[in-house]
């Protein structure tokens, strides 16, 4: 039995319903393919920008993020202070690379938690069947009833606001996709021959799920986990602008955004910039996981198959 | 399956799923946090208070009990119970704020639609040419702009800067209400000075929400509709030397719209959601920013009535969805394609 909704399920699960190429194979190519996208290789840059900040923002940054400078306040963009001070004349750029690694750890996290637990729910219900997967999946869809926001929102609410319980309410709502990505391609592979060839063999059920079910199954994990560290920044930023993440002074850039809502026409760049960055970031990881899908599609493999052997070999006869 | 059967049969379902998302909701609500009643008297309430609340919203009752009582109320006499913080039953909060929520809902969906599929099969159509980029380049922006700064961006320059819209509220003419819906409404009175307050008190909000379920849709109907010119019967249709009209709206489109619509369902409650963020922001007097108010008092009763309203909407809008679908495609009534 299904639950209402055939398409209820396959927002961003749909993009991935093509076959894809497994990323263990041959990865030269696939590396090959990606590094030729221009917009993949923005996107990377801008990912690897992003990581570069949140490891090492809090030492470049120019002035003190948290300590209070109140002669300097309001001070608009200009040469000392690059994208002006706010109210308690803390320089914003400062905060900003200080307040990167909150937004990172976010994404890290969630998807840390969300991920395996997704993986492994979908795998046993995949793999097992029968009530097993019935349990596990309307489970999934009672979650998925609901838009993810509001469910993290609830959580957060109930567990009482501070960074680290949004990141727990986002990874509650955050598995669900997983399970229903991993089950379909469960149930896919179960089926093919060397699943069964396996299974004469006597492997367990265990064995199918790490040698066959789970391989298959990294490719569109590794494409929908770039896509989605975009969307848990976001999801982990509108969360502090409501007031559930990041309590202050610490400087997470949804939470400046909204502390800087009331001062706009005073200090339009107290909003204007957080928010900027936040974009980018999205707009980076959204590109590289754009990328990173195209590069494993397997029409656009073997369009490019024919100029990367061609250099492959040209290549390896001039050494 | 005839459609009729088919539509009566989802409609069911619909039922366990409810039940269990209610228990979802109450569980999370009722068991994670570790104190409610003493979130709600206050931080320096005497232990009397405290205990008082907890003996008037059955707090103490072990949980089953809790979730039976509920149960019983919500499914019985539609009640909510009563907010703790407002102090009326929620069931009448929520309906006194649902219509402002649900138009301007409804009002992105239409704008997401009404641009976002057009914009996806010209881009489709138009492929690597400037139409297309521009529409990649919406499309981008659309899905990694954070709404809530999208939000504030628009009020500064369009109401600050510019002028030319309100910021803030609903509508600012007093009408006779019948049915909640100011743009309704104002119909109903036959008041168009009224329509043209309310509908321009909406652009802003509405355009914020809109964008990104645009910028979502653009990028799946443009994936699907390149996927689908290069479909065989696509080919063959051009062969045949059908005009290109014909090819493309009776063959190709026909085809291709079948994705973008399968998510409609999901962008609707998505939508929905989101307004809790934007409702706050353009002080629109409706159900999220209500919501976002009880959560900050931890008012439970209300923050579990209006999940529940949100999922139950989620659903139908997926059933809707789902009807449609099995309108142009036959194929899923009979259960043969595959999950």
């Amino acid at each position: 039995m299904r639950i209402p909704g055939a398409a209820m399920y396959s927002s961003r699960y749909r993009l991935l319903q093509k076959r894809l190429h497994p990323i263990t194979k041959e990865w030269g190519l696939t590396f090959y393919v990606l590094r030729h996208s221009k917009l993949a290789v923005v996107g990377a840059f801008i990912a690897f920008a992003f990581v570069f900040i949140a490891l090492f923002g809090g030492l470049i940054a120019p002035y003190d993020p948290i300590g209070a400078k109140i002669e300097d306040r309001f001070q608009p963009p200009s040469a000392s202070h690059p994208l002006g001070t706010d109210t308690m004349g803390r320089d914003v750029m400062s905060r900003m690379l200080a307040g990167a690694q909150h937004s990172i750890k976010a994404g890290l996290i969630v998807l840390a938690i969300a991920v395996p637990l997704g993986v492994l729910l979908g795998g046993i219900a995949g793999l097992f069947g029968g009530w097993v997967d019935e349990v596990i999946m309307r489970i999934t869809d009672m979650f998925l009833a609901f838009p993810s926001l509001v469910l993290a929102m609830a959580f957060s609410a109930a567990l009482g606001p501070s960074l680290f319980n949004a990141m727990i309410a986002l990874s509650i709502v955050w598995w669900p996709m997983y399970a229903r990505l991993v089950r379909g391609q469960a149930l896919a592979v179960r089926e093919t021959s060397y699943v069964e060839a396996a299974r004469s063999r006597g492997a367990s059920r265990w064995h199918i799920m790490f040698k066959h079910i789970l391989p298959n199954c990294l490719s569109p994990i590794l494409v929908t986990l770039t896509l989605d560290m975009g969307w848990v920044i976001t999801a982990a930023a509108s969360l502090s602008f409501l007031g559930f993440g990041a309590q202050p002074p610490i400087p997470e850039w949804g939470r400046m955004v909204s502390d800087g809502r009331i001062y706009m026409l005073r200090a339009w760049w107290m909003s204007v910039f957080p928010g900027l960055g936040i974009m980018l970031v999205v707009l980076g990881f959204n590109l590289l996981g754009d990328g990173i899908r195209d590069s494993l599609d397997p029409k656009l493999r073997r369009l490019t198959e024919v100029t990367w052997k061609r250099k492959k070999t040209s290549s390896s006869s001039t050494d | 399956m005839k459609l009729g059967n088919y539509i009566l049969r989802r409609a069911a379902m619909l039922v366990p799923v409810l039940l269990g998302v209610l228990v979802l909701i109450f569980v999370i609500a009722y068991v994670i946090p570790a104190d409610p009643a003493r979130a709600w008297a206050g931080q320096r309430a005497r232990e009397e208070q405290v205990q008082a609340l907890e003996e008037r919203y059955h707090l103490n009752d072990p949980i089953h009990v809790q979730v039976y009582t509920y149960l019983k109320n919500v499914i019985l006499h539609f009640d909510l119970g009563v907010s703790p913080t407002t102090g009326r039953p929620v069931r009448d909060d929520l309906k006194a704020f649902f219509p402002a929520t649900f138009e301007l809902a409804l009002c992105a969906f239409v704008l997401a639609i009404a641009l976002g599929i057009p914009l996806g099969v010209v881009s489709a159509l138009r492929r690597n040419r400037p139409a297309d980029h521009f529409s990649r380049i919406v499309a981008l922006t659309g899905v990694s702009t954070p709404l809530f700064w999208l939000a504030l961006i628009l009020q500064f320059v369009f109401y600050f800067k510019l002028g030319w819209l309100p910021a803030m509220g609903r509508s600012t003419i007093d009408i006779t209400r019948y049915t909640g819906f100011v743009l309704v409404d104002s119909v109903l009175n036959w008041n168009w000075t009224a329509f043209g307050d309310a509908a321009i008190h909406m652009i802003l909000p509405a355009a914020t929400l809109a964008f990104y379920s645009m910028g979502y849709l653009v990028r799946i109907t443009r994936g699907s509709m390149l996927e689908v010119l290069e479909a065989e019967y696509v080919v063959t249709a051009k062969a045949k030397g059908l005009p290109r009209r014909v090819v493309i709206y009776r063959h190709a489109l026909k085809n291709a719209i079948i994705p973008p619509l399968t998510v409609l369902g999901v962008e609707f409650g998505w939508l929905l959601g989101g307004t809790v963020l934007l409702e706050t922001i353009f002080a629109w007097p409706g159900m999220g920013r209500y919501a976002a108010g009880s959560i900050v008092m931890v008012d439970l009763p209300a923050v579990v009535g209006y999940t529940l309203i949100v999922a139950l909407v989620m659903l139908l809008s997926n059933l809707v969805v789902d009807i449609l679908y099995s309108v142009i495609d036959p194929r899923i009534r009979v259960g043969g394609k595959g999950r």
